[in-house]
């Protein structure tokens, strides 16, 4: 059997404020593939997002492993995980977090700064993760002229520049009208579909999650029920009606 | 790590907030103008005086009665009394100084001299007819007097280009009797103009033989200068030390602790010059700095905002890749750029004053002023700048790079 792309063990997080202690995440236990689209739901405050920022190395976790293409990231000291946010997992906020009076072309140049790839490359592979998103006539604008809709797919773009294992999006179609949030599905399930990249989407609404292959439900920062999603919503066939 | 997009980024962060830049670097500018303008100044200083200790001529070396002074009680021995005619004649042998080639006694004071109804104050100088070679001076009317003259103790003056003027005017002053403490002179010659020259203005300088002056006009048996030339510059130093032992011999003194007379070459005089107006220039550039230091903390305050504002984008940045390092040195090179471009606008309002009192002081002031763009003080302006914005920078920077990816995404 394939080495998971993501695995955890009893994984624990607790947030402190001053005395009170607030557990995060509580013996998590869960296992991700390479390719799988998978949603990870639950109310406000059920520690989903905690959950996804620790599997995308942007908040650490005290106890349990966490295994990444099968090796302990506990490990990894500040520059390594700065190498991995940057090689190996793309990132999509609900506040799509683009610098303000940059273009969309040096936004979604970003990470390419950070990285290893020659400069000669950046503007190329750019150019081409902007095409991706239907956005090639939007390049020089910068992202207050933008709609949200927009936006998001500048920040999709920015997450794929360098290629990365997983997408990580946490709450994508959040502040977005319903007509661009269709949009953003669609494009999240070509790249789960067409080039197989695993993606590991939050969200609170159901509707949204049914686009994912497989659904996990947090409730107080524990997995109450992990089920593939029996009817996979198409969000290139919500269009056409 | 890219240099070049840091830098770029610091640029676009300090276009977007432009006044408020200009502000923060106002400190920088302020600083770094009044050190180069302080520096400009003070070597220009430093030229003009040492231009005219030299023309006084390098081989010259003088000899005053008293202690060398060291401070403002010392001003006093100026009158002591101890060069007398006796040096004079021990100094002219040969064979106790055989590289002088010139000796000429000094006396002067402040007498009014009067013609008519005219009257003014001038410098009284009773000199040898061998000042005229020492100082470089040519009467343009009439002639300097002679050894004869001064032997006879002979009632004739030269005059300065000023004493001529206010006292006659446009008229002629040769052959007129002209009147100094009550006793008639005769003037035989008129100086051209000259100005400030080695500390001696001939222009308000009335010129008598000294020994008409010591009977005359001070009622005094002594000198109050020496100067003696030498026939060479190799030899000045030689002939200091023959002076000095000479005069040591003719005063019975054997502790060089109570010489009564004190000798200065010009390389010596030169010397004093350059130090005192270093330890002025530094003194002057200190205060400067210390406006430097404020505007340093300018630059930290403003920077630190920055850092607060942007926390936003430090987790992103974090989010996306960048190691501490990288941020540490984005918010780094955004507050050196920021100094750096204070220390080039400060260098150049720099020296554009220090031009324009270059200029202010030729012209209006008459002094032979150059204006001198110190480089020194350009590269030390820059790299002060420089250094300012990296202490200064350095706390909001590491404050900046320290964030928390998460943390710095999820502040409000």
């Amino acid at each position: 059997m394939a080495i998971p792309l993501i695995e955890t063990r009893k994984l624990n997080k607790v947030y402190r404020d001053d005395l009170v202690e607030t557990p995060a995440l509580k013996d998590i236990d869960l296992s991700i593939d390479k390719g799988e689209f998978v949603a990870i739901m639950g109310p406000s405050g059920s520690g989903k997002s905690t959950l996804l920022h620790v599997l995308g190395f942007l908040d650490k976790y005290e106890e349990g492993e966490y295994l990444f293409e099968g090796k302990n990231t506990k490990e990894y000291s500040e520059n390594e995980l700065a190498d991995i946010r940057n090689e190996k997992v793309g990132f999509i906020f609900q506040a799509f977090n683009l610098l303000p009076r940059t273009s969309v072309l040096e936004n979604v140049k970003l990470p390419l700064l950070y990285s290893s790839v020659p400069k000669s490359k950046w503007e190329d592979i750019a150019l081409e993760a902007i095409d991706a998103v239907g956005l090639s006539h939007r390049q020089d604008h910068e992202p207050a002229q933008l709609s949200g809709g927009e936006k998001q797919r500048v920040a999709i773009a920015r997450a794929l520049v360098n290629n990365p294992k997983v997408i990580f999006a946490d709450e994508p179609t959040g502040n977005l009208d319903s007509k661009s949030g269709k949009i953003i599905m669609e494009i999240l399930q070509r790249l789960n579909e067409d080039e197989k990249r695993t993606i590991i989407l939050v969200t609170h609404e159901t509707y949204t999650a049914e686009h994912a292959q497989r659904i996990i439900h947090i409730l107080d920062g524990e997995i109450d029920k992990d089920y593939e999603v029996k009817k996979i919503r198409k969000a290139s066939e919500d269009f056409e009606k | 790590m890219n240099i070049s997009h840091s830098f770029k980024t610091a640029i676009i962060g300090l276009k977007t907030n432009k006044s408020r830049s200009i502000l923060t670097i106002l400190g920088i500018v302020i600083g770094i103008t009044a050190i180069i303008l302080v520096m400009s100044l003070g070597e220009g200083a430093q030229n003009l005086i040492l231009s005219e200790v030299q023309s006084i001529g390098s081989k010259t070396i003088g000899v005053s009665p008293g202690r060398h002074p060291t401070g403002f009680s010392d001003v006093m021995s100026l009158f002591a009394d101890s060069l007398k005619e006796k040096d004079l004649e021990v100094l002219g042998k040969k064979t106790n100084v055989p590289y002088a080639e010139k000796i000429i006694p000094i006396v002067f004071g402040s007498e009014s001299v009067i013609y008519g109804n005219e009257s003014y104050r001038a410098t009284v100088y009773g000199v040898s007819p061998d000042f005229a070679g020492i100082y470089n001076i040519q009467p343009q009317q009439g002639r300097i007097f002679e050894d004869e003259e001064v032997k006879s103790k002979s009632d004739v003056a030269v005059l300065g280009y000023k004493v001529k003027d206010k006292l006659f005017g446009d008229s002629d002053a040769l052959n007129e009797k002209i009147k100094i403490k009550g006793k008639n002179f005769r003037v035989i010659g008129v100086l051209p103009k000259k100005g400030q020259s080695a500390f001696v203005n001939f222009d308000d300088a009335l010129i008598i033989p000294y020994t008409t002056a010591q009977q005359y006009i001070f009622g005094i048996k002594f000198y109050h200068r020496l100067v003696v030339e030498a026939d060479s510059e190799k030899n000045v130093d030689q002939t200091a030390d023959d002076i000095v032992a000479t005069l040591r011999n003719s005063h019975d003194i054997t502790d060089p602790e109570k010489d009564d007379f004190f000798v200065e070459t010009q390389a010596g005089a030169m010397e004093q010059v350059s130090t005192i107006t270093n330890i002025l220039t530094l003194f002057l550039a200190a205060v400067a700095a210390i406006s430097l230091l404020v505007g340093g903390v300018g630059i930290m305050n403003i920077m630190l905002v920055s850092v607060t504002e942007r926390t936003r984008e430090i987790g992103l940045r974090k989010a996306l890749g960048a190691k501490s390092a990288e941020i540490l040195w984005q918010f780094l090179l955004e507050s050196i750029t920021l100094t750096v471009l204070g220390g080039i606008i400060g260098i150049t309002l720099g020296a554009f004053f220090s031009f324009l009192t270059a200029l202010a002081l030729s012209r209006f002031a008459g002094l032979d002023w150059k204006f001198i763009f110190p480089i020194s003080a350009a590269l030390l302006g820059l790299g002060v700048s420089a250094g300012v914005g990296l202490v200064f920078g350095l706390y909001p920077a590491r404050q900046a790079a320290k964030k928390s990816p998460m943390e710095a995404l999820r502040y409000e």
